[in-house]
């Protein structure tokens, strides 16, 4: 076998493996999703969600970061959607969906809870796809119709994620790994 | 981190969203405008803009024959064309700013334009 040149051999630390555990839920989570028969192309639960916000809370913004990423492209491969259309929108969903959270972890814990940033990145996914739509797939302003529809299932979506992610945070112990400060 | 269930601000954020999923409901769907204009499209080039409250016949001439657009109280239709499948034919009257009827393989199409809703605007 070759060996590198360098005998320092990578150790993944226990942040690596909880992230790495963590993606690999969602990406589970996304595929049982894939499965399930949806009314309108874009409505659909976002339970693989659920694991970027537990992400979030156990281990910081970076690693909900990597998560939701990790997710999305090794989902895209797995149902072979990687770069179409469709994955371009999740792409686009998923990094404003954790731009969004990068924000609002900052607003006072007092007071907003996880249910706050899972209907925020909801809302912060659903205007990412929309404006990407919008703007390169159907450059139409009859894009906009779709608005109203989406944006129900959405708030009902993340508010049913963001309650499930409450839950899960209740009863999951705490984790080992030392949560990176969040920039 | 101390996870009471839920929190006012949560509340609050709900309340905002709710409010404004209604909204986009309202102004997109129920309010969205009158239409004023029908814009006429023969190999996707604009032929004719006309005022939706004057009745009127037009035909639009394509490379399987001849479109005939109809206009009538405010509505727009296209009352026959060639194609096969008779798709814009079958769609009917359109109404809503926005809405349009296309006949692909006779490349002809149909759009309605719409105005705010509003008379006038004063400051």
């Amino acid at each position: 076998m070759t060996r590198w040149h360098t005998d320092t051999t990578l150790q993944p630390s226990s942040y690596d493996r909880q992230l790495a555990r963590l993606a690999a839920i969602g990406l589970a989570l996304s595929l049982l999703e894939a499965a399930i028969p949806s009314p309108l192309p874009g409505i659909k639960p976002g339970l693989a969600n659920i694991v970027t916000l537990i992400a979030l809370y156990q281990l910081g913004w970076r690693a909900a970061v990597w998560v939701s990423l990790l997710r999305i492209v090794a989902a895209g491969l797995m149902l072979g959607s990687l770069f179409t259309p469709g994955f371009w929108l999740s792409l686009t969903g998923g990094a404003s969906s954790v731009l969004m959270l990068g924000l609002a972890c900052h607003l006072p814990a007092r007071y907003f809870s996880a249910l706050s940033h899972s209907m925020l990145a909801g809302m912060a996914h659903l205007a990412g796809q929309l404006l990407l739509a919008r703007l390169w797939l159907i450059p139409h302003d009859g894009v906009w119709q779709l608005l109203p529809p989406l944006m129900l299932s959405s708030l009902l979506a993340s508010v049913a994620t963001g309650l499930l992610t409450l839950k899960l945070l209740e009863q999951l112990p705490p984790c080992q790994a030392k949560p990176l400060p969040s920039p | 981190m101390r996870l009471a269930l839920l929190k006012a601000g949560d509340l609050l954020i709900a309340t905002l969203l709710a409010a404004s999923c209604f909204g986009s409901f309202y102004f997109l769907w129920y309010h969205s405008g009158r239409a004023s204009h029908v814009l006429l499209y023969q190999n996707g080039q604009l032929v004719q803009r006309w005022p939706l409250r004057l009745d009127s016949r037009f035909t639009l001439h394509g490379p399987l024959g001849l479109t005939v657009v109809e206009v009538r109280q405010g509505r727009a239709r296209i009352a026959a064309d060639p194609s096969p499948r008779q798709y814009c034919v079958q769609q009917g009257w359109l109404n809503g700013p926005g809405s349009t009827a296309l006949c692909l393989p006779n490349r002809t199409a149909i759009t309605l334009e719409g105005d705010s809703g509003h008379d006038s605007l004063a400051y």
